[in-house]
């Protein structure tokens, strides 16, 4: 068998046109991979809830009318599941965090985000703005469904995607650090996927 | 005063002969709603950066366990006091 002139883009570590290698240890994935640390929650747009509540308790709510009523943004982005599995721009639509905390009077510096079904992740609350991370509802044009995260789910798509909390239901901003699901049993604090930090002490 | 303590070592023996058992086996009660039950009657979730094992009744994390290269990691903090089998012990 005669293979000549064929240079796969993933088996290069290159992309198309130049741009910056995959994380080190990542591979290209063309299908989007579920995965879930336990029951899918469906959660009716009807009964869909997010609430924020600052480091002095003062709670913020929006039900599924008044999140979908701010300006939504549609974004691609790559992303980075600690797996090792990459999926390149993929595209959404959603709020940006930036957007959503307009209003919100802070000076925490954690944010601890909980899902329907219990789930938690930690992160610094300046990665979730400036631009770096959305409420996302809809996926390729359509509504987010349940295994994705649906109807509403976290995006930080420069951490690993664990960070990125499906059935988002509450961001919860902090004076001190609070480590998540994950963040708890080994895996590591912040999750730069470039720095290659999966787990503790990486 | 003084403390009647040892140097936590001293339990390596003891502890050795604990996690060289089955722990699917080994029966626990479930934190949040008090079922008692074997490890390997939880609910197995594996497609995720971690094993998470959940209660067959409630759905609350009993145990997840982490393995990286060299390093794994345990968090038993959803089961109460477990019970081993020491095979060929009395
Ligand atoms: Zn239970």
């Amino acid at each position: 068998m005669s293979v000549i002139g064929i240079v796969s883009p993933g088996f290069s570590g290159r992309r198309r046109g130049g741009a910056p290698d995959l994380p080190p240890g990542q591979y290209l994935t063309e299908d989007f991979p579920v995965l879930s640390a336990g029951p899918t929650p469906h959660v009716p747009k009807e009964s869909w809830n997010l609430t924020v509540t600052t480091e002095t308790g003062a709670a913020h709510h929006w039900d599924w009318a008044g999140l979908t009523a701010l300006p939504t943004e549609r974004f691609t982005v790559d992303l980075h599941c600690v797996t090792k599995w990459s999926k390149l721009a993929t595209a959404w639509e959603g709020i940006s965090l930036d957007t959503l905390l307009a209003g919100v009077e802070t000076s925490a510096e954690y944010a601890l985000a909980h899902s329907y079904g219990g789930y938690t992740t930690n992160l610094p609350l300046e990665d979730l703005l400036d631009g770096q991370a959305w409420i996302a509802v809809r996926y390729d044009g359509e509504d987010l469904t349940p295994e994705h995260g649906g109807p509403a789910r976290l995006l930080v798509p420069h951490l690993y995607l664990w960070k990125s909390a499906k059935w988002v239901s509450a961001i919860r901003l902090l004076n001190e650090d609070h480590p998540g699901f994950w963040e708890s049993v080994g895996y590591h604090n912040y999750g730069d996927p470039w720095r290659e930090q999966r787990y503790w002490g990486d | 005063m003084t403390d009647n303590r040892l140097d936590g070592n001293a339990a390596g023996g003891a502890l050795r002969e604990v996690f060289a058992v089955d722990l699917t086996a080994a029966t626990g009660q479930c934190s949040n709603c008090s079922q008692r039950l074997a490890l390997a009657e939880s609910r197995l979730y594996t497609h995720a950066p971690g094993l998470v094992g959940r209660c067959p009744g409630c759905d609350a994390v009993l145990f997840r366990l982490v393995r990286g290269p060299g390093r794994a990691w345990l968090d038993l903090r959803g089961v109460t006091c477990l019970q081993f089998a020491l095979p060929g012990a009395t």
